[in-house]
């Protein structure tokens, strides 16, 4: 277990200098996400046109980890379709999750990045915490969503 | 070994390690000693309870308290505060009536006065903090008023390592009748308490902070408050006699003891104490001292670290942040170098809140930690640095 596979270069560039981090005050969707343990505290952003995510983006703070997660997913949902998300969002469940997980690195792009991170169990909900809040700003749910 | 490096265990403000001599004597209670306590009449029953009678002597005379009548077996500090708070508080408080904690407590100490409040229409009032994360005593005193029932204070905080100079709280609150609980979980492993000369009413600590068990600690009470409280857990052992008209209790400190002890854990942690006294509370507390003044220096020299908690008299911990690399980040990237450290909110998140951070990282050290280990902390948080900073 090499700690680069955990921090690597992708992860490290996308927490120094995370991608869509900003507002929407005009998002049709936005949810909370928050580990009260660790802290991690952020908001998923969605602009929609009938099924499209045709914006979205995030604030708050985080570890490493949880920063490059979000901005990875605001870089790969953009442009699709809800049910490509929610796809997107199984298969880095399992990617996260499952060390048997086949998942297509040409669908992942970047985010096969993150498959480091289920060789360190402690930091699975990091990563993950963007992808469930990004879920419920998709299903509306008010109450804020943990990983924890 | 921690993947391949030598453990470097900074964590003892969490849970202490414990020492072969205490694992022994648990082991050889098991072996050799184990049955029931205060029940049978048969050898090995006798021999069991003079253990477990023999620890509670060891752990009185370690907080000096007057009489093992008040010295109570409990499985932590955070049952000791919640029996405090459900048996003496509970049934005392009117609404409009205050608890008076600080900003520093752990939650062990917040959560439980919360419960009690909830359950009397009580008031939880809280004495802010300074920015060095000292107590202030001037909001103190403006605090206290004619409602005032309890102080519920930290002798040290866990997330800051402030020592708190409760003398003097004690001192106020005594003088306008109010009694004083202390959260001594983060004292007791460090230096000497002497619960007379501390003048406090209530006095709660852990077991596995100070080289003992989990699951066992002690509740110190003034004689006279706690034969004024009512039982808090019904059963066996802290009756006289039971039948269905009505059931007597039976006497200090058993009234508070339901159920059959952790009698492991009291051998365990009266072991711990005879092992800590081997070595002398005196000269742990200076040789933590000495490992502290040389991490304050030594972290004071990386760039971008900030110090959490400055205050002038503290216990062996460092609260930090470092610029750019998140507690957590730094707590996996240590841990890969070998170097246990404690990272998230330490059960104190309004401390957090305070000082407006999510999270801090935090290095601990007991007596059995060197200054070699200081330097290793120290090369691993230069190795995050470089990864992520």
């Amino acid at each position: 277990m090499d700690l680069k596979d955990l921090y690597r270069d992708v992860i490290v560039d996308h927490n120094r200098n995370p991608r869509n981090f900003r507002p929407m005050p005009d998002a049709d969707r936005h949810a909370e996400g928050f580990n009260p343990l660790c802290g991690d505290r952020l908001t998923v952003y969605v602009k929609l046109d009938g099924e499209r995510i045709t914006d979205v983006s995030f604030q708050g703070s985080g570890c490493a980890i949880s920063v490059a997660s979000a901005s990875l997913l605001t870089e790969s949902v953009k442009g699709r379709t809800v049910p490509e998300a929610e796809r997107l969002f199984t298969s880095m469940h399992e990617l996260l999750t499952r060390d048997d997980a086949v998942v297509d690195p040409v669908a992942l792009g970047k985010l096969a990045s993150l498959s480091g991170v289920r060789e360190f169990p402690a930091r699975v909900k990091c990563a993950s915490l963007c992808w469930h809040t990004l879920d419920a700003a998709l299903h509306r749910e008010a109450a804020p969503v943990s990983t924890e | 070994m921690i993947n391949g490096r030598p453990l470097c265990y900074l964590d003892s403000a969490a849970s202490s390690q414990r020492p072969q001599f205490v694992i022994d004597a648990v082991s050889r209670y098991y072996e050799t000693t184990h049955a029931n306590v205060h029940r049978g009449v048969h050898k090995l029953s006798q021999e069991a309870t003079d253990l477990f009678e023999g620890a509670r002597e060891t752990l009185r005379r370690f907080i000096n308290a007057r009489s093992t009548r008040e010295v109570i077996f409990v499985r932590g500090t955070t049952e000791a505060i919640n029996l405090v708070a459900q048996s003496y508080a509970r049934p005392r408080l009117q609404p409009g009536d205050e608890i008076l904690i600080s900003w520093l407590e752990h939650h062990a100490n917040i959560v439980p006065w919360q419960m009690a409040c909830e359950q009397t229409g009580a008031v939880l009032k809280v004495i802010p903090i300074t920015r060095s994360g000292e107590v202030d005593y001037a909001a103190f005193e403006a605090l206290l008023s004619e409602r005032t029932r309890l102080l519920a204070l930290s002798h040290v905080s866990n997330a800051l390592g402030t020592i708190v100079p409760v003398e003097r709280f004690i001192r106020e609150a005594r003088r306008r009748g109010i009694p004083v609980l202390l959260d001594g979980a983060q004292a007791a492993p460090h230096m000497p308490v002497d619960v007379q000369a501390l003048d406090c009413d209530f006095y709660c600590f852990s077991g596995h902070k100070m080289c003992g068990p989990t699951g066992i600690g002690v509740l110190y009470g003034r004689e006279s408050v706690l034969a004024a409280m009512p039982p808090w857990q019904g059963g066996g052992d802290m009756i006289l006699a039971v039948s269905f008209k009505g059931t007597i209790y039976n006497e200090l400190p058993y009234k508070f003891e339901a159920g059959t002890p952790h009698i492991a854990g009291a051998i365990g942690l009266g072991a711990a104490v005879d092992y800590l006294e081997s070595i002398g509370l005196e000269r742990i507390a200076a040789a933590e001292q000495d490992l502290l003044e040389y991490a304050t220096q030594r972290l004071a020299g990386i760039p971008g670290l900030t110090l959490v908690g400055t205050a002038p008299a503290k216990a062996a911990v460092v609260s930090f942040t470092v610029d750019g690399v998140h507690p957590h980040d730094l707590g996996t990237i240590l841990d890969h170098e070998g170097v246990a450290i404690r990272t998230g909110h330490h059960c104190a998140m309004p401390v957090m809140e305070f000082f407006g951070l999510p999270a801090t990282a935090r290095a601990s050290f007991a007596f059995y930690n060197t200054r070699q280990e200081v330097d290793r902390l120290v090369d691993a948080l230069q190795v995050a640095r470089e990864m992520l900073g």
